[in-house]
């Protein structure tokens, strides 16, 4: 009833491959995007620099491992290295280079993550499932420690720590002291609005379907004429792109600086989670993860300070992890698609509201 | 010294060490002992993990956080007053419980869910047991109760070949108690009634269930089994150190041990964590000043994924045949 495609007709083979076919999806992203690049307008300082902005990062984050296990099926624990080289590349270039523009740097740094990325992957030739996921647990604890150990990595500096440079674009300070929520989260919200689109173009095309055939069955894929070496590398490559990205922005956008603890295995089992709870192979998923992943430690003492039960703020830590533990597992007993289902689900209903089918 | 210029790095990593192997043995076999305990510690956590692998298929990421949670939970009940081994009766019950309740809550629900589906549900265990744990314990680290235990501590010197081996007495009851852990399962996996069921159910569940086998009770058994063995890894570990949350990052190690012994065999858990823990020990002591220390931290799993790209399977994991 509010959602139907009858009548919809697609005559022309671009409009047949458009990433939003139907008109109520245009209008609703155009709508959300109205909404994101207008938040700052009217919220709070708090809420775009605690919330929105490591909201944004940590999606494009989830996205990034999406694509490598949601989508070509190989299961990695060391999405936290893989931002850490992000972040140390991008610090290194920065400040090697200060002349050219720091967001540049940004983006190039996903590449060095990529390479590193493809180096870590090759062992994804041989091994797959739980195997592959030690072996980039791996890359995990020896990347953390080439963080801590190797000085060059931080220009020597004495509090072994990434210092964000002040940087400016267009004359607004978008990293360092100085920089506002406002503007870090504009910065954040372009480069996380671009690379989506990107993905869920590359998702859509030859190479998420070379992916896809990889993750339902491999043999079957490569009897087919895929070459195994380069999708599961790329998918290696592209994922840790994105996570790198991710990494990098964490650090110039929203830590201000930061030590190697903040790349630590820990954040690999923080966006895994988001992946696994937002769905598999899905990019709203991802974003759907990251949300409740993400906020609900923040909002969870809020939430029960509102009903009349103050906690101390250590208890409400313990508490807290207590319940996403207690999520996670009721999440996947109700729903082990993830999010991203529960919302396909919803369209469903409205399509054929108010009749049940 | 021995070094010529040239090819000083190369005589750094291939010659020296072995040099200094063979210069001070009694540091060597110091250093092969510690690996030796160390091994044996690692291979608790994996007998764990590979206990209800084999029995459900689940890759139980919880282990580690069990192993916490089971010496917390002794700790705990003794420093409230209950004496020690009624304590650790009460913490083998508490694992009872736990196992009962992740069969019942965690587990039932989940039947038939892919692989990833059921790590990622012991992943949320694991987030839950840590926030309980901490919420009732607190989160400092503890002493173990090792002498209300009659757990013997105090050195043993023996002297050799010009130095000074020392042996901890812990370590020695830690090897015995791992090595008499290991026996009795075995016996209990090839003698006994449940543990035929357990295999009958590791071979295949559609089979077991055909013949009668009660999936549940199996997976509470295994769990409990698991539990039993997490209970005793953390009085050991924490003997040696203290009770901590920090171990459950350490548990993670156990991991390079499955790999290397293979997930499902028993025998490979302890070949694989000796050779885990003597390897990083060796690796740390005589390579680790060369790349500034704190190898440790990766070295196992270098070792692992190196050993993987030989032998995906394991030293004793079955072959992988894969069917189109």
């Amino acid at each position: 009833m509010f959602y139907r495609e009858a009548g919809q007709f697609k005559t022309t083979y671009r409009g047949d491959m458009t990433v939003f076919p139907i008109l109520q999806d245009r209008i609703g992203i155009i709508v959300i995007l109205v909404v994101a690049f207008s938040i700052p307008l009217f919220s709070s300082n708090f809420m775009l620099h605690a919330i929105m902005i490591p909201f944004l990062i940590f999606a494009l984050a989830a996205i990034g491992l999406n694509i490598l296990t949601g989508y070509t099926g190989l299961l990695s624990l060391g999405t936290g290295g893989f931002m850490g080289v992000g972040a140390y590349a991008c610090y290194k270039l920065a400040t090697v280079f200060p002349e050219v523009h720091i967001l540049i740097w940004v983006v190039v740094s996903g590449f060095a993550s990529a390479a590193v990325g493809i180096l870590f992957g090759l062992p994804s030739l041989r091994i797959k499932g739980f195997y592959l996921a030690v072996a980039t647990l791996a890359s995990q604890f020896f990347l953390s420690w080439c963080f801590i150990r190797i000085p060059w990595l931080v220009n020597y500096n004495v509090s072994n720590a990434i210092e964000v440079p002040r940087r400016t674009l267009f004359g607004v300070h978008v990293t360092g002291p100085e920089a506002t929520p406002q503007a870090r989260y504009l910065v954040v919200l372009t480069i996380v609005v671009v690379m989506t689109w990107l993905a869920s173009n590359l998702v859509r095309g030859r190479i998420g379907r070379m992916w896809m055939a990889v993750r339902d069955m491999d043999i079957a894929a490569e009897l087919m004429g895929i070459k195994l070496l380069n999708t599961k590398l790329l998918a290696f490559a592209v994922s840790s792109f994105y996570c790198g990205v991710a990494g990098a922005m964490l650090v110039f956008l929203y830590y201000g600086s930061a030590e190697a603890t903040a790349f630590s295995i820990n954040q690999s089992f923080a966006v895994l989670s988001m992946v696994i709870i937002g769905g598999l192979g899905s990019l709203l998923g991802s974003f759907m993860g990251a949300a409740l992943i993400f906020m609900l430690p923040i909002m969870l003492p809020q939430l029960m300070a509102a009903m009349g039960l103050p906690i101390q703020s250590a208890t409400a830590e313990h508490i807290s992890f207590m319940i996403i533990g207690a999520l996670i597992v009721f999440f996947l007993i109700v729903e082990p698609h993830g999010l991203a289902r529960l919302w396909q689900i919803a369209k469903q209903k409205l399509r054929v509201w108010p009749y049940p089918y | 010294m021995l070094c010529v210029k040239p090819y000083n790095w190369a005589c750094k990593i291939f010659i020296i060490p072995f040099w200094e192997m063979w210069e001070l043995p009694d540091i060597f076999v110091q250093t092969l002992w510690e690996g030796l305990v160390g091994g044996t510690l690692y291979s608790l956590i994996a007998l764990g993990f590979v206990l209800v692998f084999k029995a459900s298929g689940v890759f139980n990421f919880a282990q580690g956080i069990m192993v916490v949670f089971a010496a917390l939970s002794l700790v705990g009940l003794h420093a409230i007053g209950v004496p020690a081994f009624l304590a650790l009766a009460l913490a083998a019950v508490i694992m009872l419980v736990l196992a009962i309740s992740v069969e019942r809550i965690v587990l039932r629900p989940l039947v038939n869910q892919p692989d990833i589906i059921l790590f990622m549900a012991t992943f949320g265990l694991t987030y839950f047991l840590i926030g309980f744990g901490e919420l009732i314990f607190g989160g400092d680290p503890k002493l173990m109760i090792t002498k209300q235990l009659y757990i013997p501590t105090g050195t043993y010197s023996i002297d050799f070949a010009g130095g000074r081996v020392e042996l901890q007495k812990l370590d020695i009851t830690a090897m015995v108690v791992a090595s008499t852990m290991v026996a009795v399962l075995a016996v209990f996996f090839s003698k006994t009634r449940i543990g035929r069921a357990l295999r009958a159910v590791a071979d295949s569940h559609k089979a077991a269930l055909s013949v009668g086998i009660s999936l549940n009770q199996i997976w509470v058994i295994v769990w409990f089994a698991a539990g039993l063995v997490a209970l005793v890894t953390g009085i050991m570990w924490g003997a040696r150190s203290e009770v901590s949350f920090a171990l459950e990052i350490i548990a993670l190690k156990a991991l390079p041990v499955l790999i290397l012994g293979g997930f499902t065999s028993i025998p490979g858990a302890i070949v694989g964590g000796l050779i885990i823990g003597i390897g990083e020990k060796v690796g740390e002591i005589y390579w680790g000043p060369l790349f500034g220390r704190g190898i440790e931290s990766w070295l196992a799993y270098m070792i692992a994924l190196i050993f993987l790209l030989f032998r995906p399977q394991g030293l004793f994991g079955e072959k992988i045949i894969e069917r189109v």
